[in-house]
């Protein structure tokens, strides 16, 4: 082969990579359009100011933060108070559920004792059944100690974390990873094994706490299903998804309030996706991790 | 059957081989099925060799204990008491005390009422003084499955702690006999940050998984064989045991809407559960092999085009996208003024397009998750493997199903099964999609109405929050779904070939 045609060849197959790479990139743009547009028109339509309806273009005509305004002064739909149950939920949730699955996680991955393999067997049988299932005693239970309805706040707390710790996995995977040898050291030693997790181990575990952290943080804002069970149709106890598609949930409510809820979406959307992009790091590294523990 | 080597099965004509193929599969499918039965039967066997062998070491106990043991038959912590673990042996009785004081008092009248759930109904009373009737409660039928559930529990809990206070006993004998030290309170509170500092842990989660979530499940199971709904609230109107009925009931195909609305919603559960899972995982690992892709500049910003999306709560963009392609939504309007459309179309009346537009818009919301799962994955994978698949002449396409797929298959595998157990429960997606959709007359039951894409999820909701309340048809829809699900990942589990002895990690 002489060295022209040699060149000639190379020459081909960087232009066929060019022309992949092309394709490539139409795709890519395509599809960040599609993911991102219903955003961006969530976001326009928040601030549309001639009608609440649905209409059929994109750009408002009369822009404003008249939805916004809409929002904390109407009397009939408590959007501040949905806001405060959710954000006050979130955060114990995610102190109460951190502090759960790391006991869990960490005795699991750490701990060889009697039954442990039962335990593990029995939580893993367990999640089978729909936890919905268990909602229709809960909430008698739960009304009977006022945890619903107007209540629902401590209700819901009791509710999303009490058995939080069967969550474990992603967190048993993490601890899996630490070398058991730093523990053996440090026992031999003489360390307790309380003394070994308050001291060596808590320091490494960072990553999994923030992820715990973050992911229970956010699980609140956006659960319907048991939110809208304990709140039981009474506005004040609603959180934010209950409450905003209890804004459009008929047609006449829907022409009434569409632009409105665009506005709550947006309001509610912002703190979650700042403190989510801030922390993705962590986020990311716990759903890689999980996946191949499983 | 027998096997073949790979020599002899290459001599096989092409009929032949497939007809080898096809027995290999049924044999292993057979396999499957003798495992599931091993694993039950493996459970079957510790729980009743458990009792047998407990029962034969309470006895031993007994035989051979000291009196300080055989004392503490009867007193509980007796035995520790006179060792000197002052604490333990107090707890113990303190636990004997209230245990019978509970069940002399209390617990006997509730557990007494289980065997029919209440014989005295309320009534209505004559008032001479106020000149009205009024209503006077007798048994709550609810609250006598409630209480007396627990009683029952109670009885379970105090007979292990029963054995407990024994064998610590008859461990005192042994210590004793041998001279060694007995353990005082000092040495236990030290054993609970040490070597038992895994009872110290998990003591609070435990107890919330077993309050909240194995007792409620109990309670709910046994809902399943009673009458109790709406309209037999256990409070003004008494509930009962109606043993197998509910279950007959959602299996009857003749005079009841009950079974065709069950066969069809769980027929669409499986097909959604499947679809839902299969084209996010392939098409996430396609996005992701795209984005890492060589030569491709700004991998950064795509990937965290994808990861915004994940960070916007669900529920907002699952409903705001249901809206948009609601009668006078925005896809609608568009799709008529381009001239495609004449009248608006209904996507979410109509079943087809309703179940499509689900699996569509689910793509959309899962393929972020996987983009970022996979990406890690996919730089783990040797990059030699693929330089020799090039060498070897493979093309881009023979590379993705000879080395990028099977090796995803592989390490994925368990992240694979859980997310089809999630889809089955997704919620979310099709509640909050689904909102608009017309119910399916031949769907509608005792239980509520119900569309044609709700899943047995979603059916169980609507069944609970239902004007008829129909809480023991969704005590049955709930179990069911326990046996899909559980079933399933028996079958899966022994298929994974990532199945592997999990101290191999460590």
């Amino acid at each position: 082969m002489s060295k022209k045609t040699s060149e000639k060849k190379y020459a081909s197959l960087k232009a066929k990579q060019t022309a992949g790479n092309i394709i490539v990139y139409i795709i890519l743009t395509l599809m960040a359009i599609i993911w991102l547009a219903p955003f961006v028109l969530i976001v326009l339509e928040s601030f549309r100011c001639e009608t609440t309806m649905q209409v059929g273009y994109v750009l408002p005509k009369q822009w404003g933060l008249d939805n916004y305004k809409w929002l904390f002064e109407n009397g009939q739909y408590n959007f501040p108070r949905w806001y405060m149950n959710t954000f006050i939920i979130a955060l114990f949730v995610a102190v109460i559920q951190t502090f759960m699955v790391l006991c869990m996680s960490y005795t699991l991955s750490r701990m060889r004792f009697k039954g442990r393999k039962f335990l593990m067997n029995f939580m893993l049988v367990l999640g089978m059944f729909p936890g919905f299932l268990g909602m229709i005693i809960m909430y008698k239970v739960l009304s009977g100690w006022g945890m619903t309805g107007v209540g629902s706040v401590p209700g819901l707390i009791l509710v999303y974390t009490a058995s939080s710790a069967m969550g474990y996995y992603v967190s048993k995977g993490f601890f899996d990873t630490i070398p058991k040898s730093l523990d053996e050291a440090a026992r031999v030693d003489g360390a307790t094994r309380a003394q070994v997790l308050f001291h060596i181990t808590i320091h490494m575990a960072k990553p999994i706490i923030i992820y715990t952290v973050l992911t229970a943080f956010m699980a609140p804002w956006g659960d319907f299903m048991f939110a809208s069970y304990i709140a039981h149709n009474t506005g004040d106890g609603m959180n934010v998804a209950v409450g905003l598609q209890n804004l459009i949930g008929t047609n006449a409510s829907l022409a009434a309030n569409y632009t409105h809820f665009c506005a709550g979406g947006v309001l509610v959307a912002i703190p979650v996706t700042v403190l989510f992009m801030c922390l993705q790091k962590y986020y990311v590294e716990g759903v890689t991790g999980g996946a191949v523990k499983g | 059957m027998k096997e073949l080597s790979y020599l002899e099965y290459q001599g096989l004509s092409n009929g032949q081989k497939f007809i080898y193929k096809l027995k290999k599969f049924f044999c292993a499918f057979g396999g499957f099925f003798a495992r599931i039965g091993s694993a039950i039967a493996s459970i079957v066997k510790t729980i009743v060799f458990g009792t047998i062998n407990g029962t034969k070491n309470l006895f031993a106990d007994l035989i051979k204990g000291s009196w300080r043991t055989k004392l503490s038959f009867i007193i509980m912590g007796f035995g520790s008491l006179s060792c000197g673990q002052i604490a333990r042996g107090l707890l113990y009785l303190a636990f004997e005390v209230i245990f019978f004081g509970y069940t002399a008092t209390t617990g006997i009248t509730w557990l007494s009422k289980l065997d029919n759930l209440g014989d005295a109904a309320a009534v209505e009373v004559y008032d001479a003084v106020l000149d009205t009737y009024k209503t006077v409660h007798y048994d709550d039928s609810f609250k006598i499955l409630l209480y007396g559930g627990l009683s029952l529990f109670f009885i379970l809990v105090f007979l292990a702690v029963w054995r407990m206070n024994i064998k610590n006993s008859r461990e005192n004998d042994i210590l004793k006999a041998e001279g060694k030290h007995i353990p005082k309170l000092k040495d236990d509170i030290h054993e609970l940050v040490d070597g038992k500092f895994y009872k110290t842990l998990l003591a609070v989660p435990l107890t919330g998984i077993i309050c909240f979530t194995v007792l409620p499940m109990i309670f709910m199971i046994a809902v399943a064989f009673t009458s109790y709904d709406g309209a037999h609230d256990g409070y003004s109107n008494l509930f009962t045991w109606v043993g197998w009925q509910n279950f007959a009931e959602l299996f009857n195909t003749t005079d009841s809407n009950l079974g065709y609305a069950f066969k069809n919603i769980l027929g669409w559960t499986l097909v959604w559960a499947f679809f839902a899972t299969f084209s996010n995982y392939f098409l996430g690992i396609i996005v992701a092999l795209l984005i890492n892709k060589k030569g491709i500049k700004f991998k950064k910003m795509w990937r965290g085009i994808f990861v915004l999306t994940i960070a916007i709560p669900q529920f907002i963009s699952l409903l705001y996208v249901s809206k948009l392609f609601s009668k006078s939504g925005l896809v609608n309007s568009l799709l008529m003024n381009i001239g495609l459309l004449s009248a608006p179309y209904d996507f979410w009346g109509n079943t087809m397009s309703a179940r499509i537009l689900v699996i569509l818009i689910n793509i959309w919301i899962g393929i972020p998750y996987l983009m970022l799962m996979c990406t890690g994955i996919l730089m783990n994978i040797p990059e030699d493997l693929y330089e020799s698949a090039r060498i070897d002449g493979a093309n881009a396409v023979q590379q993705f199903f000879k080395i990028t797929l099977p090796y995803m298959l592989f390490v994925t595998g368990p992240y694979l099964l859980t997310s089809f157990i999630g889809n089955i429960n997704n919620f979310n997606v099709i509640f909050l999609l689904t909102g608009g959709a017309k119910a399916n007359p031949l769907l509608t039951t005792s239980g509520g109405s119900a569309t044609d894409v709700d899943l047995l999820i979603t059916w169980l909701y609507k069944i609970t929050t239902g004007t008829e309340s129909n809480y023991k048809l969704a005590s049955v829809v709930g179990i069911l779904i326990f046996i899909v699900v559980a079933t399933l990942s028996v079958i899966v589990y022994n298929i994974l070939p990532s199945n592997k002895n999990e101290e191999d990690f460590q």
